[in-house]
């Protein structure tokens, strides 16, 4: 093993050009899948609100297939057996824009919908039962009062499980590196493949994750604190 | 329905492989594998996270800001990069090569362990300090209270967070299959790599093999909760934290 050398990893045109765009890899997964799940997460949450018993099951059925199984299953359903059965022209599609990546962005979006939904459920659970017929009152429709008055409470209710969600959800993007895809977890494997500093490569990536992680759980517990969001029951 | 049939052929064909991997002709895989690790990983975290709790409960700063560190860099670190981790620093460490199976459960029991001490911690917290007042003025030193009267109680209400605690457990050793480590999706890659012409049905039989045994030990773990639940409820409120199975426990210990 050579010495410990931090900066003949991070100064090398190559390997940091590598480590860089594996980051913004990352970056794009998290976001994208962030953005679908919390956007499936409010629609699965109205559709489950409707009267209407067996839309309820069905999504109660959803949330449970994404619970119970495990992530890189999914993952992998999607990749090596979703993709093997969609029609040969969307495959063709998908092979020449990076469809390791968009798989990766709607197995793990769809998959931490599921958890969303759940974190924004109970959210809805502790909301005083009066603000629904008061809103009604008041002259809101059903997604009136839903949008206006409900979810925004919901949300605050939330907000600790989601940014819990949130931070699993960035560390779940480091599964897209088992299909294939070139995110930080993967560039750190080759640039310790080719430049045989396993212990500085593993370094780098570590203090990324945990950066990003205890920002997110620290901007978390700042939002949790606000008095806006403490007094919204 | 030939997809479902395909199904079935593969499950007839190969249910062997998933149960038990290649056992006795290679190491034991499959399923078999999945559950030994689960069990593995989350018993011998058990210890760890109790100790870890009880460090960052603790007052003194040398035990708490390691713990603390520890707790934070788990949780914030993907638990793939800490089976990178371990499978790089173990073999230095030891100065020998060591099995896929023996690097996965170091890093389950490190990972689970920061995981189930949050559990931990929040048990003791959640017990009316009460308890400790009274173990202390019946004699107990802070050591013996805790582990006579407040872990025991604390333990108790945890049970069913424990055990979901262990599907996730379940859930995370598929990891495993990034360092080749033979169990259960290990088991389902070498498949399709033999047969490659059926990743759906393969990925389809896997996802629900997953799911029912993760299924029904979370429906295990709801009902626990609410009988858990409906004990303390049952209970006098002002003293939602004793419960009865562990009365004997205490007066054996006074």
């Amino acid at each position: 093993m050579k010495g410990f050398d931090l900066l003949a990893v991070l100064t090398h045109p190559q390997f940091s050009q590598m480590l860089l765009s594996g980051m913004k890899m990352t970056l794009i997964i998290a976001l994208g899948s962030w953005m679908l799940a919390m956007s499936l997460g409010f629609i699965l949450l109205v559709i489950r609100m409707l009267p209407f018993k067996p839309a309820d099951q069905a999504v109660a059925g959803y949330v449970s297939y994404h619970r119970n199984v495990p992530t890189l299953v999914q993952l992998m359903l999607w990749y090596f057996g979703i993709a093997n059965i969609l029609p040969a022209g969307l495959q063709i599609w998908l092979g020449d824009h990076n469809g390791e990546a968009i798989f990766a962005i709607v197995g793990l979006g769809l998959c931490q919908a599921a958890y969303f939904s759940e974190d924004l459920r109970s959210g809805f659970r502790s909301i005083q039962p009066g603000q629904d017929e008061a809103a009604r009152a008041l002259g809101h429709s059903y997604l009136g009062a839903m949008a206006y008055v409900l979810l925004p409470q919901a949300f605050r209710h939330a907000l600790p499980a989601l940014i819990n969600h949130t931070v699993s959800l960035f560390k779940n993007s480091s599964l897209a590196m088992a299909i294939g895809v070139a995110e930080l977890t993967h560039a750190v494997k080759e640039v310790e493949n080719l430049s045989f500093r396993v212990f500085e490569a593993y370094l780098i990536a570590t203090v990324v994750y945990l950066a990003c992680s205890l920002l997110l759980m620290a901007v978390g517990a700042w939002l949790s604190r606000d008095p806006a969001s403490a007094e919204a029951s | 329905m030939s997809m479902l049939s395909n199904m079935i052929t593969i499950i007839e064909d190969n249910w062997l492989l998933l149960l038990i991997g290649q056992y006795p002709n290679g190491p034991l895989g499959g399923i078999a594998s999945t559950l030994i690790l689960s069990v593995l990983g989350i018993v011998l975290a058990f210890p760890l996270s109790v100790l870890i709790a009880l460090a960052r409960l603790s007052q003194w700063k040398v035990l708490n800001w390691p713990a603390t560190a520890l707790v934070y860099i788990v949780r914030g670190v993907p638990l793939l990069m800490l089976i990178l981790w371990v499978y790089f620093l173990v073999p230095l460490l030891i100065g020998d090569s060591v099995p896929g199976f023996v690097t996965m459960l170091c890093t389950l029991v490190i990972y689970e362990g920061a995981f189930l001490s949050e559990i931990v911690r929040g048990g003791i917290i959640a017990l009316p300090s009460g308890q400790m007042d009274a173990a202390r003025a019946l004699g107990h030193s802070h050591v013996g209270a805790m582990r006579y009267v407040i872990l025991p109680q604390a333990l108790y209400n945890m049970m069913p967070s424990i055990l979901s605690q262990f599907v996730s457990t379940i859930k995370e050793t598929t990891l495993g299959y990034v360092i080749n480590v033979p169990e259960l999706t290990f088991a389902a890659s070498q498949l399709n790599n033999r047969l490659l012409t059926k990743p759906f049905e393969i990925f389809a039989i896997l996802a629900i093999v997953y799911f029912i045994v993760c299924w029904s030990l979370s429906e295990v773990a709801n009902q626990l909760e609410q009988r858990i639940q409906k004990q303390r409820l049952g209970d006098d409120p002002s003293d939602a934290g004793a419960l009865q199975p562990d009365a004997p426990k205490m007066q054996g210990a006074t």
